[in-house]
């Protein structure tokens, strides 16, 4: 996976522009990396159906990563929703997809911890990798694999129970009967979403009577509390007023470091405030992937400024 | 004003004339008041059925037990009639009249040969209420002469053929005190008969068919049989010898009780002699104080309640029905629900949507509206006549020809009802699968969980409430069943409960009786259908009042579920 990165960014340099500034480029320059000139820029191209290849800068190389994606498509029945993205999740950081409603960004997502599986009609092509484990492989079990990634949802889903049994969820299905270690398990996973002081008095009352982000704060907790080795958070905020959004926002700052997070959002804001790599997805392609500043100042390719300036999407 | 306007001088250059504005209109039947009218018609229409027929069961089957005074005719043609007044309405002759008609009980059926008596108003010379008229309800444990109600006025209490008190008052006084010793060795002897004769037959005949299993297994010239045979007249000789015992004991009490007798002279002058271990209770309906006659009420409640029935089931109590519903219900619950629910989650959950299952669903739909007595033929011909007798073949060769399985029970009425009920419960649980978010599944699965366990842990707790709703539909539904049961094991009388003091304890095969099978067989198999009239009612009332009380304990338990996983918040 590491490789074929380090073979793109190959094929890429030459092109990134050394100086910072964006050249006023004749549409589609980006595009011939891929070998084909597209006509009339890298969307037009892509609605064509054109292959493409995705501008991925070269910081990235440098990164560990700890989910690997490689040449993935994805199809919901006939239509296809993903189209040979290729991506590293680089460990530590706080990666952000970007792009407009429909681009695949919470399929790519989903395809991290296989929740597509659930789903019927839906066939995967291309590799991903988990710290270097096949998450596709014919022999995965994905019971083990979804242990070993978090993952948040748009809505805030607590389950019907009380706080404390909310955030052991994961080592109750573990048959975890420890108490001291659950009773521990649950202030550490409370204490790093931020949610403790809120809740120490009252572990035991029911969450779904928690406000929205509180419930939020609650799946965060929950999802770190089975130590997950990465985190995905499927637009987290989306559902939340903006102080809730304000507090969520803090606690991915704070988590950064100690958990490798992929989050989706629709939010150009909040991609720029929160992440260290952003990546662009078009129409189930991913375009642009880089430094959350590079991606947001200095795009190599036009659309991606565009979009990011809010000229579209 | 419109014309001032028109000649008023333009301040402005005109304006382009705007487009004529679109009239909107709402015709009378959209803007509501129909429609609420209609609405609410509906509704109130369903109340005054629902409400008119609660009140009606409720005022007939209260008033039932309420003593009602006994009212003495003289009539023109010199007879004498006593009883109470049952039914009180006016009609026309022949020659066009307006007439009073009563209907009384008269009771006395060994003398009158009827129990109930129309009287007009143009057949009374003289109408009376005496003091000293006395309602004696008599039962047939004693002796077997006639039982039901007796009209009458106190003669004399007899003890040893003597009469100890002769003037009303007296005899009045001595009844109550030697009432209740005779109850008590009546009941004494009723134990007796039901428990220690019991017991010994239950020996005798245990020992017939461990004969009778050796007998198949080995035949009867072999040296097994040979010594089974000695062990079989060993134990009937020594249930015979405890039988004597009992025996002895049961005719003391008789002896006792028929010491003393309560002689009653009814309203034509013949004179009847009753042991007071027969009479159940004896009402001076006439001179009854209020407080005394809500005592008679509810005693005649706590007999409807708590004992069995006499006199065809038109009098004495309904416990056994009560026993056999509840029992019935529950077993049917136990039976229906994890099926139902298990059923109801492989559809949902496990099953791939498509074709296959929404033509499983349809079939379960439709057999929620098949007619309950094919599901009566159904238990009889499969749980009855298949299990049933094979069930029979199996283990109990050596009761053959009698039946142990092979015939209605309570187990395979249960097992009916619970088929009967079985779609009511797919169906609402099925509901309440659907209802559950996927949010939670998706959530519970992205913590690793497998499909059981979200099941379990996040799917199940959530749809709990509405699978009680289900449960309480079904419980509904069976309880106030009665075509399948008739079929399949509720009866008329039930010597037995099904649950007793004997090994093994539970008797499912027994037959039962049912407080629905009871209302049908009160209002339309009873002899004596005036008489038992009341009791339809006062039965009916019992009954719904059960399902009330099945229901409400399950809508406790639904609404605490509900109230733990209520949800407050998005």
């Amino acid at each position: 996976m590491f490789t074929q990165n380090s073979k793109m960014e190959e094929e890429l340099t030459p092109h990134s522009d050394p100086s910072g500034k964006l050249p006023a480029r004749d549409p589609g320059t980006a595009a011939t990396t891929g070998g084909t000139a597209p006509i009339g820029g890298v969307f037009e191209a892509i609605s064509r159906g054109e292959s493409f290849v995705t501008e991925t800068h070269e910081e990235l190389a440098a990164e560990d990563p700890v989910v690997g994606i490689e040449d993935f498509d994805l199809h919901y029945g006939a239509t296809q929703a993903l189209f040979g993205v290729s991506m590293c999740v680089p460990r530590g950081k706080v990666t952000a997809l970007i792009g407009p409603s429909g681009c695949g960004k919470s399929t790519l997502l989903r395809s991290v911890n296989r929740m597509n599986d659930l789903i019927d009609g839906v066939q995967t092509d291309g590799k991903m990798t988990l710290n270097g484990d096949s998450i596709y492989g014919r022999k995965v079990d994905v019971i083990e694999l979804r242990k070993r990634i978090g993952m948040v949802f748009q809505k805030p889903n607590p389950f019907p129970m009380s706080i404390y049994e909310n955030v052991i969820y994961s080592l109750r299905i573990d048959g975890v009967r420890d108490k001291n270690l659950l009773d521990e398990v649950c202030e550490l996973s409370l204490k790093g979403a931020g949610l403790w002081d809120e809740v120490k008095d009252r572990l035991n009352s029911n969450a779904l009577r928690m406000s929205g982000g509180q419930q939020q704060r609650l799946c965060i907790a929950r999802a770190i509390a089975a130590e997950p080795e990465v985190l995905l958070l499927d637009e987290p905020c989306s559902a939340l007023d903006p102080i809730a959004t304000g507090k969520i926002e803090d606690l991915i700052d704070q988590l950064r470091g100690h958990y490798s997070i992929l989050m989706v959002t629709h939010n150009m804001q909040q991609a720029s405030r929160t992440s260290d790599y952003t990546a662009f997805m078009y129409l189930g392609r991913l375009v642009e992937y880089g430094p959350t500043g590079e991606i947001f100042m200095q795009p190599k390719l036009r659309e991606t400024e565009d979009y990011v300036t809010g000229r579209f999407g | 004003m419109s014309l001032t306007l028109e000649q008023s001088p333009p301040a402005s250059p005109p304006a382009p004339p705007a487009p004529p504005r679109r009239k909107r209109r709402t015709s009378a039947l959209d803007t509501g008041g129909a429609m609420v009218w209609a609405t609410a018609g509906s509704l109130s229409m369903c109340l005054v059925a629902i409400v008119g027929l609660l009140l009606l069961c409720f005022f007939k089957g209260s008033t039932t037990f309420w003593p009602q005074p006994i009212h003495e005719f003289e009539l023109t043609d010199g007879t004498q009639v006593m009883g109470e007044v049952t039914r009180d309405e006016l009609f026309t002759t022949e020659d066009g009249r307006e007439l009073r008609r009563r209907l009384v009980r008269v009771g006395n059926y060994e003398f009158t040969g009827e129990h109930f008596r129309w009287i007009t108003d143009d057949q009374i010379a003289s109408e009376s209420n005496p003091e000293w008229a006395l309602m004696v309800e008599r039962r047939q444990a004693l002796e077997r002469t006639q039982a039901g109600p007796f009209y009458g006025t106190p003669k004399a209490l007899e003890v040893d053929g003597e009469a100890v008190a002769t003037q009303p008052e007296e005899i009045w006084k001595r009844f109550n005190e030697l009432h209740g010793e005779s109850v008590d060795r009546q009941l004494e002897r009723q134990d007796l008969e039901k428990h220690d004769v019991g017991a010994t037959n239950r020996l005798s005949e245990e020992a017939r068919i461990a004969l009778r299993e050796v007998e198949l297994r080995h035949g009867v010239d072999s040296p097994e049989w040979a010594a089974q045979e000695v062990e079989y007249k060993k134990v009937v000789e020594d249930a015979t010898r405890r039988y004597e015992l009992v025996r002895a004991r049961i005719d003391h009490l008789n002896e006792e009780n028929a010491r003393v007798r309560l002689i009653m002279q009814a309203a034509d002058g013949q004179e009847q002699s009753t042991p007071l271990a027969d009479v159940v209770r004896a009402v001076p309906a006439n001179q009854l104080s209020f407080a005394q006659s809500v005592g008679v009420y509810f005693s005649r409640w706590w007999e409807f309640l708590s004992d069995e029935p006499r006199e065809a089931n038109s009098a004495g109590g309904v416990f056994p029905a009560i026993f056999g519903t509840i029992a019935m219900t529950l077993i049917m619950t136990i039976m229906v629900v994890p099926f139902g629910v298990l059923a109801a989650l492989y559809m949902k959950e496990y099953a791939k949507q498509g074709f296959l299952i929404s033509a499983v669903r349809i079939a379960v739909n439709n057999l929620a509206g098949v007619p309950s007595i094919v599901f009566g033929v159904f238990g009889l011909g499969f749980f009855c006549y298949f299990l049933g007798v094979s069930i029979d073949e199996l283990f109990f060769q050596a009761n053959a020809p009698n039946p142990t399985f092979g015939k209605g029970g309570i187990l395979w009425a249960s097992l009916t009802l619970a088929l009967l009920t079985l779609p009511v419960v797919i169906v609402a649980t099925e509901e309440a699968l659907a209802a559950v978010p996927n949010s939670m599944r998706e959530g519970s699965y992205a913590c690793g969980a497998t499909k059981w366990q979200t099941i379990r842990r996040i799917v199940l707790p959530r749809a709990l409430p509405g699978i009680m709703t289900g449960v309480i539909l079904a419980i509904s539904r069976g309880a106030g069943e009665v075509a399948p049961l008739m079929l399949v094991g509720a009866v008329k009388l039930a010597p037995e409960l099904p649950v007793d003091g004997v090994f093994p304890y539970v008797h499912a095969q027994r037959s039962f009786m049912h407080l629905g099978f009871h209302i049908y067989d009160l209002g339309f198999q009873s002899q004596n259908s005036e008489a038992a009239k009341p009791m339809v009612f006062t039965t009916t009332l019992l009954l719904i009042a059960i399902i009330v009380l099945l229901n409400v304990v399950a809508i406790r338990v639904r609404s605490r579920l509900r109230a733990r996983f209520s949800t407050s918040h998005i």
